[in-house]
This record gives C-alpha cells, structure tokens and sequence, in this order.
C-alpha cells in the first residue's frame, strides 16, 4: 500500500509519476511474494516468437527517395564512363584510334549526364558544390564527388584533344589519367549503395562494388562494339565476354549470399529487370563472341544489347533496394536472426566458461 | 564521426563500438556532458502533448491530416515533418503478470476504506494500461501499448557519418543536428539510418529530424516534449544519469510482474554504441516499428572501400588485359 497521505500542507509521501506501477505492482509487495508461482509472471521469455510481427506493416526504415532514372541511370552512366575510359586509353595505345575517339567522346557524354543526373536528383541542386565543403571518407558520396571532380576533367581533356587534335602529348596523358581514375568512378558505386540501411543493398556490400565493375565493363564494351570499326572491335568483343560473365556470376553470387532479402531481386519489377539482363548479358556476350569479328551489324546489335544488359543490372539492383526497404520483414527478420544467432553464442559461452551472461541484451557483458 | 586525439595521441575515429565520450571525439573541447532522453513506454498515456510541444516549439510544419485506421495514431510514421511520433498498439494480450483470477477473500475491505481513499493516490493514476475487468477466464486480455519514438541520437550516427556535406553535425551536448543552411538535399542520409528517422521535407528538399532542441539545450532548458510530458514517460538529462535510473526502473518493473519490461538501445555496446534516446518497452522492438538489431552501416565501410578497390583494380587489369596479343585484323 502506497504510502501517500492528504495532509494541510497537501499531498505527503507520494511518488513522481514516473515510478507508477501497474499491474501486480499496483498492490505493491504483493507482487514479489507470488512472484515464485507466478504463470505469466517470472521469466521473460528468452527465445522470441518465430513469427515476423511489425508496426501496422509499416516500413522500418526510410526508402531511399532517389529517382530511378536519376540514381540507377547515375549508376548506369558513371560504369559506362569509367571503364570506357580504359577502353579508350587502351585504344589511343594500341592504335585504334577511330575506337578510342568514340569511346573518348562517349564517356565525356555519358560522365556529363550522369552528373546531370546527380544535381537533378538534390533537393537543393543550386547548393551542388557543398558536396566539395569537406574531404569526408566516410561519406561515399562525397568521396564519389571527388572522384567525379577529378575524372570528369580528365575525360574531357582527352576528348577535347583527341577532336581538336590540339595538345596530343597532353591530351594521352588526360586519357591515361582517366583511365586510371575511371575504374574507380564504376567501383565506388556500389558502395555508394551499400552503405546505406537498406537491407538488400548493405547485405551484399561484399558484392555490389565487383557486381558494378563487371557491369560497367560490359556496357563499356557494348558502347566499343556499337560505335568502333570491326576492324578494332577485338579488345571489345573479349571485353564483352569478361563483362558480362562477370556480372551472371556476381548476380548469382549475390542473390545468394544475401539470405532472405534475395527475394526482393526475384519479385516485381526488379526481378523482370534483373531477368532481362541476365538474357540480354548472355545474348549479347555471344553475340560478340561469334559474329562480332565478322559483320559490323551484329557487332553493333551485340553492343546495343550489352549496353541494354547493364542498364537493367543497375535499374534492377535500384528497385530491389526500394522493395527492400519498404517491406519491414527485409529489415526485421534478418536482424532476428542476428539477435538469436548472438543470444546462442552468448550461451554457449556461458555455459561453457560460466561467463557473465546478460538476458537483458542478448550479449555477454565484458 | 570526426577526429580527436585521446589520451595516449591516438585518433580515435572508430565506426562503431563504445564511444564513452561522443563529444571529445567530434572534437569538442571541455563540452558538457552527454544529454538524451530516456522514454519510459510504461507510464505513457498516449496524450501527444510531446508530439505538439514539438511542432509548436520547432515550428515544424503540418505533415498530413489524415485518419489511418491505427489505433490513435493518425501521425504514422517519424519523418522530416514528424520528430516526435506516438505510437498505439492494442494488443490481445495481458499487461505483465496480473493475476485478476486471485481470491481476494483475505482483505479486510472495510478496514482499508476507513483508511481513507480506496485507491492509493500515487497509484490511482489511471492509465489505459490500467487492467480492465477481468474475462471470463478472470484474465484480462487487453493492453494498450503507447510509445513516443524519436531520433535516437546515436552514438555512432549513420546519417551523420555519410553526409557528404558535412550538414549533419555532433553538438556539444552529443547530440546529431542537421545544419539546413548547408544540406544540399541529396538524400543520402535517409537510407542511411538504421532507424527510418531522417527524412527529405517534400517542396523544401532539404532534410530534417529532431535537433533535441539545440536552441533550448543551449539556453540551459530541457527539450519541449520532455517539458510537455505530464507523466514524465519522456525523461530528459545527462545520459549516464539516466541509464542508471532506466536500469533501476526495468529491474522494479520486472520483480512487480511485468516480466517483458526491457531496455531498448541503452546498451553502449550494441550495433550503433547506443542510442542518445533510448526506450523502456514492454514488447519486442519490432512491435512499435524498431528494428531489432540495428547497426550503423558505416561499421562495414572499411571492408567495403577495400572490396572496392580490388573491384576497381579487377576492372582496369581485366580491360587492359583484352589488349594483350597481336594487333590483326579484327582484333
Ligand atoms: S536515429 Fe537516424 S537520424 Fe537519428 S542520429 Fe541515428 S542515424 Fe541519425
Ligand atoms: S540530405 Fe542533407 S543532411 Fe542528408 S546527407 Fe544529404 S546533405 Fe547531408
């Protein structure tokens, strides 16, 4: 029984709202003495229900609210500019050069857009060079910004010499710099992705970064075969094979590693996406492969294809982030499995070693 | 994160793991101590002065006037408009261990009437998670549950560490701020944290959340929802101070028979270092819409930039290598 009493002087004894009790705690000691037989008293239950449970299936997180066309497209575009880069430099030294032009010139255009395509996604884009207010390697994007101010440059001054034919010493040197620096523009993408919370983009952060460098290869590629001479199109059309076999088996790879979530890449819309480009990938690697050396049409049918491949690899991976991100089961059921997987260690260590054990947390207190 | 140098002239600079003093470690020199709030579900009424305290106070604007069909909550969801958000569950399900069905035949009912009031005013406070009349059974089956959530101030922030602007910023106090003068809006830090907090404004771009009233921190006041809150559910001040009573008040509940009373994000241990504002709930975190396990994404971020560079280095060998050979025709 409360001691709380009504005097002259008002209340006395009572207790700050903060401490009020309910249920059995409402009688007070009581509740300690029955504690023992207690049936829904006692222990609090350790293993948690199987089942997924949720706030009105509402998302636990916020989806990304990136554009589509702008994020996946940005994706898409910085993959085909980077490796297109090497192939470009690869080109200019080897003496293709009506391929090296072309590529030259498309990862000038492609880099442009993209970067279009990320100030066109803020929701401040006249505030676009506060991405360069600090040097922050925790922040992908502002890591990517840079990258992009130093490629982005580079690819233009090989692609404005290389037309001009002005400056050719410097404009080689341009190239090899881009070539050096766009393979890290395709690669940072992935993180860019998975260092976020959304579930099917952070739980493949292994794979993502090899995913898009293998995507921007085979885009690259498709562009070579699209827009150089068959006669040059040999590094392309092998390129094409590498590319694209590297993006089915990091696709595969990935569905795989990332448990549960794999289904986002499987349903809707992501999955009609990643559907087709595995089909697109395959035809248009065989394509090159087979008749690219031989007719100009089908080299540039494999190209268009492989370009097609790439874009729906990163329009894939964009919507099953969303899709991910706006179903709580993604974001709840694996950090279950977390939880239950530490819980299990916790005791078997405890048991083990009678180590201090906390059923509060799940964890071992140190 | 920002740099510091520690005691021994190391820079600290982790990702995640225990961080015992947030502030030193963003470079704050002699700051106060860590400040958060401590909201204790069980003595929330489900009143929303937090959630207008707030939006009077930070002049948030409107975020919807819509009817959502769950329980009294017609807010939804915190977001960029929403920074205090009062969540409503009913459940089937008995609140902690009453025991209605017990024979009560032993009281001297009239010996506790003469004793003045029936009820013992500091426990008359009569919530809806007051149990009911018992069921059939002599059980009662029905709880309310009412939680107010709010950006939980992390100690390892994901919104902050990936901001490329650096708008997001560690107060003095501990606390994650976005400075709107800078945020160019590109929406990174949405995605980012674990908890579904930050959000972009829809017709300002720019993002917004909780600031835990740096305006009134820095007047020396307390945060506006925690002033509004009549139960004292909300409890604002140094965070050492309240874990320390939040550890006192688990254990008190648990002994009174509400054996699923739990700390949630107090653990200076857990996947984001602990949380700034952290929660006593009486049901599984997922039940009011928080993750269960989160982890500050940037905690992998090492490992990511070195899977990325290999990937990067793969993608220039494997380009450059489609070069190698003779140069004929076609090839
Ligand atoms: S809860 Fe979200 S918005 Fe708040 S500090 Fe943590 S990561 Fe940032
Ligand atoms: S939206 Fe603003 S606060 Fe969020 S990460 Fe971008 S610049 Fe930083």
């Amino acid at each position: 029984m409360s001691e709380a009493r009504v005097t002259r002087e008002g209340l006395a004894g009572e207790r700050p709202g903060r401490d009020a009790l309910f249920g059995n705690g409402m009688d007070g000691e009581g509740a300690r003495r029955r504690r023992g037989r207690g049936r829904r008293g006692g222990e609090r239950r350790l293993v948690p229900d199987a089942e997924f449970t949720s706030y009105y299936g509402r998302p636990v997180i916020k989806a990304p609210s990136w554009a589509a066309t702008d994020i996946a497209g940005y994706l898409f575009l910085g993959g085909l500019a980077g490796a297109g880069s090497v192939l470009a430099a690869g080109a200019d030294l080897s003496g293709r050069r009506r391929t090296a032009r072309a590529m030259k010139l498309s990862s000038l255009g492609a880099v442009s857009l993209s970067a279009v395509a990320l100030i066109h996604d803020l929701g401040r884009p006249e505030r676009f060079v506060n991405m360069l207010r600090v040097v922050k390697p925790t922040s992908p994007m502002n890591m990517g910004s840079w990258l992009l101010a130093v490629y982005g440059p580079l690819a233009g001054a090989a692609a404005a010499s290389d037309v001009t034919g002005l400056l050719p010493r410097a404009g080689r040197a341009a190239a090899c710099g881009a070539a050096l620096t766009g393979p890290a523009v395709a690669a940072y993408t992935g993180v860019l992705l998975a260092d976020t919370a959304v579930p099917a983009w952070h739980e493949g952060h292994r794979e993502l970064p090899y995913l898009f460098t293998a995507s921007a290869a085979t885009a690259a590629a498709g562009m070579a075969l699209l827009a150089g001479p068959r006669a040059e199109n040999g590094p392309a059309r092998r390129a094409a094979v590498l590319g694209a076999a590297g993006e089915l088996l990091m696709t595969r790879l990935l569905r795989r590693r990332v448990g549960v979530v794999a289904e986002t890449y499987a349903a809707g819309r992501a999955g009609r996406l990643l559907r087709a480009a595995e089909g697109l990938a395959a035809a248009g690697a065989a394509g090159a492969a087979l008749l690219g050396g031989r007719s100009r049409t089908a080299a540039a049918a494999s190209g268009a294809a492989l370009l097609a491949a790439s874009a729906c690899t990163r329009f894939g991976i964009f919507h099953a982030g969303v899709a991910s991100a706006r179903d709580p089961r993604y974001t709840v059921l694996p950090q279950r499995e977390r939880l239950a997987a530490r819980t299990e260690e916790a005791r078997r260590v405890a048991a083990l070693g009678d180590g201090p054990y906390d059923d509060t947390s799940g964890v071992i207190a140190t | 994160m920002t740099s510091q140098v520690d005691g021994e002239g190391r820079a600290r600079r982790l990702l995640s793991g225990q961080e015992p003093d947030v502030a030193a470690d963003a470079g704050h020199v002699g700051a106060p101590p860590r400040v958060g709030f401590f909201t204790d579900t069980s003595v929330c009424i489900g009143c929303k002065a937090c959630e207008v305290a707030c939006k009077e106070w930070n002049a948030v604007p409107e975020d919807g006037l819509l009817l959502t069909g769950m329980s009294y909550d017609n807010t939804g969801a915190l977001g960029a408009s929403t920074w205090r958000h009062v969540a409503f569950i009913e459940q089937n399900k008995p609140l902690g261990g009453q025991e209605a069905h017990l024979d009560h035949s032993g009281i001297d009912v009239l010996a506790l009437a003469a004793q003045g009031s029936g009820t013992p005013v500091a426990e008359a406070a009569v919530s809806p998670t007051t149990p009911g009349p018992p069921s059939p059974e002599g059980r009662t089956e029905l709880r309310w549950l009412m939680a107010s959530d709010v950006c939980k101030h992390c100690t390892h922030a994901a919104c902050l560490d990936v901001c490329p602007t650096g708008a997001l910023f560690r107060t003095e106090f501990g606390t994650v701020v976005v400075q709107e003068d800078v945020c160019n809006g590109c929406g990174y830090c949405v995605p980012a944290c674990p908890y579904g907090v930050i959000e972009q404004r829809p017709g300002d771009g720019r993002a917004w959340k909780c600031t835990m009233c740096y305006d009134r921190l820095g007047a020396g006041a307390e945060p506006a929802c925690a002033k509004a809150c009549p139960t004292e559910s909300i409890q604002f001040g140094p965070l050492d101070e309240l874990r320390e009573r939040a550890a006192a008040r688990v254990e008190r509940l648990r002994e009174t028979g509400v054996p699923d009373a739990r700390l949630y994000g107090a653990d200076p241990s857990d996947g984001v270092g602990g949380d700034g504002a952290f929660f006593l709930l009486l049901d599984e975190p997922e039940v009011y819409g928080l993750p269960p396990d989160p982890v500050v994404t940037t905690r992998d971020l090492p490992r990511m930039w070195r899977h990325a560079g290999v990937a990067a280095l793969a993608l220039l060998g494997g380009l450059a290598g489609t070069f190698a050979g003779r140069r004929g025709h076609g090839r």
